[in-house]
């Protein structure tokens, strides 16, 4: 999969271990350009055998005590009781009563101690699988997965972030791995920014100046080809994919009664999208839900909060699952941290990253199963005790990527996830 | 209204402390002065002597927190109301009460009750948007009042028995005609809420609702200029209406207590009113009708969640996270 360039640098490429994952047959049958992914026939068989990522990142930290690991009647559980799920001997907190009818294509990961209550350090750690260290830069699990399993003339942006509030545009959460895998951020759920033909551009004028350009970047790289040329030429190929599959991206097009089933609030909005993009072959997509950081009043804001969380996420679970997209998509419900079993005296709950829960879903994950426990009232874990690294391994692992292996950048072997951690073995099918 | 003769707040000092297990959300002072009764972060309603502050646990009543109580007029019996949408109902004397009858009466939380003037009444409102006016006797449901497009947060009878009011998160107080359960018009106390769109939340409410005794002054306390409801920054405030005419009268504030919230207020023999508020500290504060700001605050040792009024007039319970009922007289120290 490496490329030589002129200039003999090998860029991007992933070495060969990689490939001795699951993803290997899928990857590896992937031939021609750009328009190879629009083929219906092609386009079909790849969605089979494609695996996908979707991340809900439950943003300032999420409460485990009124979401996965509930304690009524604790001096820690808080003012919810726990509810029954569709898994028996799983119970779950009574503000996720849809979502707990969805448990058996769960798993909780109950016992997650990272051991950093800090934000922006917490946030690292989970979303890199590394403790941030002075120098270091590191991809966060969206764009080491795009790498892994985006195609390689995969039309359209592998790595799709929908965010809460506007914005757009690429963010900066690759590293090293380069700009090509970076999120594409939807800014609340809308289409790619600057993706709709300029009125003062007939599309004959646009095919005619596309074709120029083409036809100048060809006798550029026939005497010089680099793999920043090409990276260049690879980003209006993109461009215009995205220009003429817009539709790909809005969220309208949807049936009205799915509309109505995710709720018309922001994150149904976001999650129905993100059913979207992976129905039409997005390997990689974030979607936030904002904001949990519930210092103050935690339960009336978890009661808001989960409302909304519990009904989109129920939906999309249940929509996977019936439309048999579990098999290949991994679905992660991550935080920075969870939130303190001691109320404080404002009715909240701070930051806490000793004892809280994570929760995966489809491709090598099982089903309707909670892996490890903290106590009676959640103040530590007692079994089964996962941090972050090996959370970042399950990650890869449970998408059919070999998280031991490496990428060769710049003729340097980087391994996807620290080298010193493992998976979670007893939880991957 | 005729005020004792030692009454004076200014002089208010707190001369018993009576402490439960686990922190205090409500507290209620029986209509005869005997008992005060907590509610708290378990499943436990507390009973304490107002004599001497001896406890009974009542228990057997709810699953999880309680957050609300009322008292039925002549005294007989206590009301209590859970965060698992159950009221019940206690012998309010018995050596040991048990309960006399529960309710599964809202989806979600019971966030506050109330009893009618003339002791034949109480209401309830919870997480479910809805209002519910019950039988005192026997816990029929008399009227099931809809129209609130948020968690009710404030219940309160009007004193001359004719309406009920109830106040909601999004800021909307609603009067209601008892006799046939109609809506009967709206204050605006929209200053009371927030929406905060970076943290994605509505925030404040009506948490405090009360009527003058002469009927002629409307009270909503809660918070406003709310900034980061997360972190609890906004300040304490009081909207004081006509009754007849609906207009704001006065916003009353309390900045020096920071963060602060108003969860209960009570009218004084005098004309004043006090709200019992939560925030960096606990206080007591005193308003004067014409005056925005308070004329006297008595800072307590944590916050204060919830607050009543002895029927004498001159004695306070509030409530508090420290597991204490604290009990403030409104008089000089006796020397």
């Amino acid at each position: 999969m490496s490329i030589s360039y002129a200039c003999n640098t090998v860029e991007h490429g992933m070495a060969r271990r990689s490939f001795l994952g699951t993803m290997a047959a899928g990857v590896g049958s992937l031939t021609g350009g750009l328009g190879a992914f629009l083929q219906p026939a092609i386009g079909e068989e790849l969605m089979r055998e494609q695996k996908r990522v979707v991340i809900w990142d439950m943003h300032g930290g999420i409460s485990q005590l009124e979401t996965w690991d509930p304690k009524p009647g604790t001096d820690t559980g808080g003012p919810f009781l726990s509810i029954p799920t569709s898994v028996p001997g799983i119970h779950v907190c009574e503000l996720m009563p849809k979502t707990a009818q969805q448990m058996h294509h769960l798993c909780l990961i109950r016992g997650v101690d990272t051991n950093e209550d800090d934000h922006g350090l917490g946030r690292y750690k989970v979303t890199t699988g590394r403790k941030m260290t002075g120098a270091a830069n590191d991809p966060q699990i969206g764009a080491v997965a795009a790498k892994a399993l985006t195609p390689e003339n995969y039309a359209l942006p592998g790595h799709i972030m929908i965010t809460p509030g506007g914005g757009g545009g690429r963010s900066n959460d690759s590293a090293y791995l380069g700009p090509k895998y970076s999120s594409v951020q939807l800014g609340n759920g809308k289409p790619p920014q600057n993706s709709l033909l300029p009125d003062t551009i007939t599309v004959e004028h646009d095919a005619a100046r596309q074709e120029y350009r083409r036809r100048q970047n060809e006798r550029f790289l026939s005497r010089r080809r680099t793999a920043t040329s090409e990276a260049y030429g690879y980003s209006y190929e993109q461009a215009l994919q995205m220009m003429q599959q817009r539709d790909v991206f809005d969220v309208s097009k949807e049936p009205a009664k799915d509309q109505e089933r995710y709720g018309t609030h922001d994150l149904g909005r976001h999650a129905l999208l993100a059913r979207r993009l992976l129905e039409h072959g997005t390997p990689v997509v974030k979607l936030s839900h904002s904001n949990y950081d519930t210092h103050h009043e935690n339960f009336n804001f978890h009661i808001e909060q989960l409302g909304e969380l519990d009904r989109a996420f129920s939906c999309f679970v249940e929509d996977l699952a019936d439309r048999g997209m579990l098999e290949t998509t991994l679905i992660i419900v991550l935080s920075e941290f969870g939130r303190t079993p001691k109320v404080n005296s404002r009715y909240g709950r701070d930051h806490w990253s000793h004892a809280w829960s994570v929760v995966m879903a489809g491709c090598r994950m099982p089903r309707g199963f909670a892996y490890g426990a903290t106590n009676d009232n959640g103040t530590d874990v007692v079994d089964g005790r996962v941090d972050h690294a090996n959370l970042f391994h399950t990650y890869l692992q449970g998408a059919g990527v070999d998280s031991t292996a490496t990428f060769n950048i710049e003729g340097r072997e980087v391994p996807l996830a620290d080298p010193s951690s493992h998976p979670i073995e007893a939880i991957l099918t | 209204m005729n005020a004792p003769t030692e009454f004076d707040p200014t002089q208010a000092h707190v001369v018993s402390e009576w402490k439960h297990e686990r922190p205090l959300n409500a507290c209620r002072i029986d209509p005869l002065g005997r008992f005060v009764f907590g509610g708290s972060e378990d499943v436990v309603v507390s009973r304490f002597q107002f004599a001497d502050g001896a406890k009974t646990n009542l228990t057997g009543g709810h699953s999880t927190w309680v957050r609300s109580l009322a008292f039925t007029k002549d005294g007989t019996h206590a009301v209590s109301g859970a965060c698992d949408g159950k009221i019940t109902w206690w012998e309010t004397t018995a050596e040991s009460p048990t309960p006399v009858r529960s309710i599964d009466a809202h989806k979600g939380w019971v966030r506050s009750m109330d009893a009618s003037a003339d002791g034949t009444l109480i209401a309830s409102g919870g997480n479910d948007n809805i209002v519910r006016v019950w039988n005192a006797a026997d816990g029929s449901l008399v009227h099931e009042l809809t129209g609130h497009q948020g968690h009710i947060y404030s219940v309160a009878f009007h004193p001359l028995g004719e309406f009920l009011l109830t106040g909601d998160l999004m800021g909307v107080v609603k009067q209601w005609e008892l006799a046939t359960g109609k809506e009967v018009r709206t204050f605006d106390a929209g200053p009371l809420h927030s929406y905060n769109g970076g943290q994605g939340v509505d925030y404040g409410g009506v948490r405090a609702l009360s009527i003058s005794p002469d009927g002629k002054r409307l009270a909503a306390g809660g918070l406003h200029e709310a900034t980061n409801p997360f972190a609890g920054v906004n300040k304490a405030i009081v909207l004081v209406f006509d009754w007849e005419t609906q207009e704001v009268k006065q916003k009353h504030t309390a900045d020096s207590v920071e963060r602060g919230i108003v969860w209960r207020i009570r009218w004084l023999a005098d004309g004043s009113f006090v709200g019992a508020i939560s925030g960096t500290e606990g206080a007591l504060v005193f308003w004067k009708q014409e005056e925005a700001n308070f004329y006297h605050k008595l800072k307590l040792p944590s916050n204060a969640r919830d607050m009543d009024l002895h029927p004498d007039g001159l004695q306070v319970a509030t409530a508090h996270h420290d597991g204490h009922v604290r009990i403030t007289r409104l008089t000089a120290k006796s020397t």
